[in-house]
This record gives C-alpha cells, structure tokens and sequence, in this order.
C-alpha cells in the first residue's frame, strides 16, 4: 500500500463520513460541525504557520471579521443594521424569512470571507516585512485589540454583541450548517491539496526554510507571504460566518476573537498533527477536538488543567505531529519513496 | 570599450566604527571570470553583500548591465540576473535536491499566476541536466539538509546555474569541498562561463584554483583595493606577497 492510496483511501472515507454522519451520528450533529470548522481553522493556520515558517498569533482575527461582517450583511440587506443590534436582534420587526435566510446566508459567507482577506493584505503589507519571531510577537496583540475595537463598537453590538438572523421554524439549522461545514472543510482542503501541487507551495517552503536565500534568488517573498496570510484569512472568515451562526449569538471577546481559547487551539492542532503537511492539521483537529469534547464531559471541572496536560504532551512528545511519527514509524506508507518521486516526475514532467 | 557588466565606483561602507570597504572600485566585463582575493577580514564578502543589496553602501555606486542598482533590494538586483553564492552554504534544507532546483527557476519575468503551475510542468529536464552536471543526480530526491557540506555546495552552485543569471559571485565556492573534487569543479566553473555564457566574480582562498581560474584578480587588504592584474602579475606584486601570500 503506497501513500497515494492511503490518501485516497482517507478521502473517501472522509468524504462518506461527512455525507451521511448526520445518520450516522444523529445525536452528534452539532459537535461534528464545529469538527469540521476545527479542521478548518487548523489547514489554514497551517498554511501560514506550518508551510510558510510563520507563527501567527492573530488568524483568529480574520475568524472574527469574517463572522460579523457575515452577521452584518445578513442582515443589512434587509434591515438597518444598528437598530437590530440596538434591538439586541429581538423584536417583531426583525424577522427573515426562508428565502432571505438563504440569500443572507448565500451572500454574507463570501462577503466574510472577503472581507477577511482583504484585512489581511493590509495586515500583512504592514507587518510581514517583518521575520519570524518579530512577525509572532506582532500578531500576537491583533485578537486583542479586534476584540476591545469589537466591544467599542456600538454598530455592531458593541460589548452586548450581536445575534445572528434567527431562520423560521421550517429550517432545520443544525442540518444546514453542518453541511455548511463539511463543505467548506471539503473545498479548503481541496484548494490546499491543489495549492501545494503547485509551485507556490515550494516557494512558501522556501520562505520557511530559509527567507534569505528565498530572496537572494529573486523571490518575492513578502508578496507569497501576504498571499498566503490573505488566503488563509478569506477560508478562516467563511469558517467566522457559519461558526456565527451556529453560535447564534456573537460575543466580541468570548466568541469573535476568542483568541485565549480558538486562536491557540488552532495552532495546537496543526502541531499535534504535523506542522507542514497537508493531512497533519486535519488528523490534529479530529483527535484534539474529540479529545478536549472528551474533557468537557467527562473531567468537568478540571477539563482546563487536563488540556494544559495534553498541549505539554504534545509539545513534548509529538513535535513533528503524528504524521510526522507516522511517516518515522511507517515510512513505507506514509512517506513518499524515490521511486514514487521519480515515477510522479516522469509522468508529469516529460 | 564596451562598458562592464558589473560596475563598482567608489564604494565605501562601515559598520559603526570599522571600516569594511573604502572607496573600492571594480570592473567586470561580460563573458570574464574575475577572481577577488585578500586576507581575512579584508572587506571581500562585504563588497559582495554590498554589490547584491545586503546592505546599504555609504558612498559610491554600483551599476550593473547599465543600471545603477546601488538601492535596490537583494531580489530586485536577483531579478536583473545578478546573484551570489554564500560562503557559508544556503539551501532548502527541508525540501529535495529536485525541488530546491526546481523553485530556484527564475522569476524576474514571471507573475505570480506562474507560481500556480504544476511544480512537475517547468524545468524537470533542466533541473535533472544540471544536477547531472554537478553530480548530484543520484541524490535528486534526497533531502538537501541530509547532503554532505560539498553536496550542499554543488546545489546552491546547480541551483544558480538554474537561475540563468548574466553574472554569478561566488564566495568560497571550493571551501569544504574534497580536494580530490576540486578539479572537477573548476571545470565545471570554466563550462558554466563558456558553455552558459555566465560572468563569475569569484572570492577564492586557494591560491592554486583562483591563479587557475580566474583572467585578472582584484586583491582587497584592509578594505582597499591593494591591486587589480592578470594572475601572473598579482602573483608577482610585492603589495600583494606582502600583504596577503606573504602572510602564509
């Protein structure tokens, strides 16, 4: 068995899961939308954090933005936006109907996602000039002041937040988002596999392994790394939107730029899996999100001070992720061998 | 005359209070190879730094192909087609042979949509050819971090060649290198200037390869230029045996 059949293998049987887990785990919907949003988050950190060499404290920022400028136009094409948030989202007057739910939904998503990307060009055209640890130590007051920025903003909610539209009773939400969910985990990871197939995926490994060189050989570094910034951020929005939604309810500070919690969970999951792989932040989302679901069930109380424990374990044990111990362990099936390459090279090059 | 492809007038440049370079002048014209030598601390890879944009010059210019480029950045001066080697090797440690060729490719024509191509669809045969050349063919699929410090040499060496650069500066290109290899990689410096047509300023402590190699020599000592002449006549300086052969 070589690796591109266990690729293969795993797409499918993601794929399959993703299509009938709403049968195959009725009672579970909602969390196994929040796992796909998870695997989300991890495979766009990654893009920058793993494939790139840069440790951003901030993408959370762009889940953030993505989110309320997804509650925004939902519902700003219908209503004022101020007098619903200063309504709290309640009232008679504010009530969406299917096909405006649907629309909303249809246009607020892409608009958050490009909203988000759109942040990060500017984000990044200040502040990736910078290397490595500066660039960390630069992201890591974003989630902060987004969220203190958020509190402060009385269009928006200010620090009483904002409801998401509320969808009439003939919508099954918990269906529909985690639908939402799959797919958008399904074309991220899609675009990311297409991506890293190209040469802009050896360009941004290059920043990683050494930016200097990169540059000395006429890259355009700071280019490829705000792309990269921008095209995680335009996923991490749409992730924002939906995730908004299913919460229902928009906190800046506890939901939004949640960046105590969301904002290192992702990092810790692109680390557990193997920073630098494409498959490596989707198997670290599914083992620690159902691991910390774990925690808040069954050690309620100490669930905190037991993901402390497993972020120590997985620094310590796992630095190269389990695909990485994988690839170690089972090189034969997880790692690439000459011949493959050499096989790839001739069918594709010549 | 034909004006030089590498043009350094005057250049001066210090680092708080130590003067690495002052006003050192040098030509090179296209088609050359072009030796720089000197002791220790005489200023060499500073000059280098400074031609390619490390650092900012103090005073003076730099004009390459007719352009002066005395303030561009190292990827604009990249993208002219002038580039450097690294005394102390740089490679992709983490990626292959094969594709830290593959994505040193030039780019100084390309847009970014290019990047979006196949890795497998540009420069495979090129990228085998001058692996070949270099003897590092076998090793193609080896990671560029588990390479012998040589082997390291030789790629950052191929991966320039793959670049198609009008002119290449070389620091220390035998440094590390098995003496039994060092022939082959003098020819193989010769074929890249006659059969590539690239121009090589080359920093050299082996005397024997750089009287070897290089049409005239520049000899730096204490920041200056000391001498400039053709292989037999630097031999010969009394400047130079004193301040730099002499010194060994």
């Amino acid at each position: 068995m070589n690796k591109r059949l266990v690729s293969i293998l795993a797409v499918v049987a993601l794929g399959l899961l993703g299509l009938f887990g709403p049968w195959l785990f009725p009672a579970y919907v909602s969390q196994f939308s929040k796992l796909w949003l998870f695997i989300v988050l991890a495979l766009t950190w990654d893009l920058v954090g793993g494939q790139m060499g840069y440790n951003s404290f901030g993408n959370i920022v762009f889940f953030g933005i993505g989110m309320y400028a997804a509650a925004v136009v939902q519902v700003g094409l219908y209503y004022p936006v101020a007098a619903y948030t200063a309504a709290k989202g309640g009232g008679t007057e504010f009530v969406f109907d299917a096909a405006q739910f649907y629309t909303g939904l249809a246009v607020g998503l892409p608009v958050g996602g490009v909203i988000a990307a759109l942040v990060a060009l500017l984000l990044g055209s200040l502040i990736l000039g910078m290397r490595g640890h500066y660039f960390a130590i630069a992201t890591l007051g974003l989630a902060v002041a987004a969220g203190e920025l958020a509190s402060g903003w009385e269009f928006i909610g200010a620090g009483s937040g904002m409801v998401t539209p509320t969808p009439p009773d003939s919508i099954d939400t918990t269906i529909l988002f985690y639908y939402l969910s799959f797919a958008l985990a399904a074309v991220t990871f899609g675009f990311l596999a297409w991506l890293y197939s190209t040469r802009y995926h050896l360009a941004i490994n290059a920043i990683r392994d050494d930016e200097d060189k990169a540059e000395a050989m006429g890259h355009r570094t700071t280019r490829n790394k705000i792309i990269a910034w921008a095209l995680s951020a335009f996923f991490l929005g749409i992730a924002g939107g939906i995730y908004g939604n299913i919460s229902k309810f928009i906190d800046p500070i506890d939901v939004a730029f949640n960046g105590a919690e969301i904002g290192v969970w992702m990092i810790l999951m692109a680390i557990l899996g193997g920073m630098g792989t494409l498959w490596g932040p989707v198997i670290g989302a599914a083992v620690f999100y159902i691991t910390k679901e774990l925690f808040w069930t069954f050690l309620l109380g100490w669930q905190r001070v037991a993901l402390g424990a497993l972020i120590v374990i997985i620094v310590v044990f796992f630095p190269q992720g389990i695909v990485g111990w994988l690839k170690e362990r089972w090189p034969e099936i997880f790692g690439p061998t000459e011949e493959e390459m050499e096989a790839a090279d001739a069918r594709k090059g010549s | 005359m034909s004006r030089p492809l590498l043009d350094v007038r005057n250049v001066s440049k210090a680092f708080g209070g130590v003067i690495a370079n002052r006003n050192v002048s040098l030509q090179v014209k296209r088609g050359e190879i072009v030796g720089l030598i000197g002791p220790n601390g005489s200023g060499k890879t500073t000059l280098f730094n400074s031609i390619v944009g490390y650092h900012p010059i103090d005073a003076g210019e730099i004009w390459f192909k007719g352009e002066e480029i005395s303030r561009l950045r190292v990827g604009a001066i990249a993208r002219r087609g002038l580039l450097r080697t690294f005394q102390q090797t740089r490679i992709y440690g983490r990626m292959t042979a094969m594709e830290n060729m593959l994505i040193s490719l030039p780019e100084r024509k390309s847009g970014f949509f290019d990047l979006l191509h196949s890795r497998h669809s540009v420069g495979i045969e090129r990228a085998k050819e001058l692996l070949e050349f270099v003897g590092l063919y076998s090793k193609r699929y080896h990671y560029a971090g588990d390479l012998s410090f040589g082997q390291q040499k030789l790629l950052e060496f191929a991966m320039a060649l793959i670049n198609e650069p009008d002119m290449l500066l070389l620091d220390e290109p035998t440094a590390g290198i098995n003496p039994t290899l060092i022939n082959g990689l003098i020819d193989r410096l010769r074929r890249a200037n006659e059969e590539l047509g690239i121009t090589l300023l080359v920093i050299e402590h082996n005397m024997r390869v750089i009287m070897n190699l290089a049409e005239r020599i520049y000899c730096l000592a204490h920041g200056e230029m000391l001498a400039e002449g053709k292989p037999e006549e630097i031999r010969n300086d009394p400047r130079v045996i004193d301040a730099y052969l002499g010194a060994h």
